[in-house]
């Protein structure tokens, strides 16, 4: 499902975005984070390890879920 | 203090304070701080959501330069999927296994969802968490969650934020004296005489968010917390005396003069 800019649509925190075709899961999260620490990712509701971050290249129609620390509990 | 302290032991970790701070309803980063550093607490929860990315960080900094531990919880999950994820998300962003499981049943009353919890703890427990269980005021189902392997249990006093304190004392007391692990009471705590009779009661500790977080004052009620969290402690180390239907003198009889 290639975007207009010629890139993949996926939703990252439930917000349609269009990447770069061939980006990483550790693309978005440097595209998304000012620090990776603190972070935790799950694609399609699965976690992607930190360790797996550079390697899990992301699909068309991800569902991708960028996660840290809030206040709370 | 020179009275014999049993160490607060969860999980093979022991903590230096039985007070389980929440972190959640404060205006600032700096409250926060002041909030930690009068409690005392070595553990605080925090909850899992999406980035912001144009919001400023440092919760987690903050609690670690108190040298806090974090305990994630699961809070807003209403299925044992959810929570099972979330529990994951916590592990790998915070590099702990510790959870604060929280399955709700009901978005009124923030109650349990008894069957999904027991799920989500038995699937954690499986995979090597360290699960701390928000549940009812139910010794029975605090036996099952105990059964599945989790590290602790943590009864609600009343429903999360009322303020409306222990409302099932009994219960309480004998969640306390029938498990064996740690019992720490959560939820529900209004003011700092609430915290103390739960630790009258026997839990091992207490876990408060809104009651100090929406006072008026947090930092000062963090302290009064403190204190009181010792202060029920010790007098159930100390044993209170029964209570009696009629009055017994304290002064002695004898050697009354005639006047």
């Amino acid at each position: 499902m290639p975007s207009s800019h010629g890139g993949l649509a996926i939703v990252v925190n439930g917000e349609r975005r269009a990447v770069v075709a061939g980006s990483t899961v550790a693309d978005l999260v440097e595209a998304w984070c000012p620090s990776p620490d603190g972070i935790a990712v799950a694609r399609n509701r699965e976690v992607v390890p930190k360790s797996e971050w550079s390697t899990t290249p992301l699909a068309p129609s991800d569902s991708v879920e960028i996660v840290t620390a809030a206040a709370g509990g | 203090m020179s009275a014999t302290r049993p160490p607060f032991v969860v999980a093979g970790r022991e903590l230096e304070s039985r007070l389980v701070l929440g972190t959640g309803g404060l205006p600032s980063l700096e409250v926060l701080d002041a909030v930690v550093e009068a409690s005392g607490s070595r553990l605080a929860t925090v909850a899992v959501r999406r980035v912001d990315p144009s919001a400023r960080g440092g919760l987690l900094d903050v609690l670690a330069a108190r040298n806090v531990d974090v305990l994630p919880n699961t809070a807003g999950c209403f299925t044992a999927s959810e929570a099972v994820l979330t529990a994951k998300l916590a592990r790998e962003a915070f590099n702990t296994d510790w959870v604060k499981l929280e399955v709700i049943g009901d978005e009124d009353t923030l109650l349990p969802d008894a069957l999904e919890l027991l799920d989500a703890a038995e699937q954690l427990c499986d995979q090597g968490f360290v699960v701390l269980p928000y549940t009812n005021d139910d010794p029975v189902l605090a036996r099952r969650l105990e059964q599945a392997g989790c590290a602790a249990v943590m009864p609600l006093g009343s429903p999360i934020g009322s303020g409306l304190g222990v409302r099932n004392p009994h219960n309480i007391a004998l969640m306390a004296e029938r498990c064996s692990v740690p019992v720490v009471l959560d939820a529900g705590i209004g003011t700092a005489s609430d915290a103390a009779l739960a630790m009258e009661l026997g839990c091992a500790g207490v876990m408060v968010a809104s009651a100090i977080t929406r006072a008026r004052e947090p930092a000062r009620m963090a302290g009064a917390f403190r204190a009181a969290v010792e202060a029920g402690y010790q007098a159930r180390l100390a044993g209170r005396i029964p209570r009696r239907y009629l009055a017994r003198a304290s002064s002695p009889a004898e050697g009354r003069p005639d006047l």
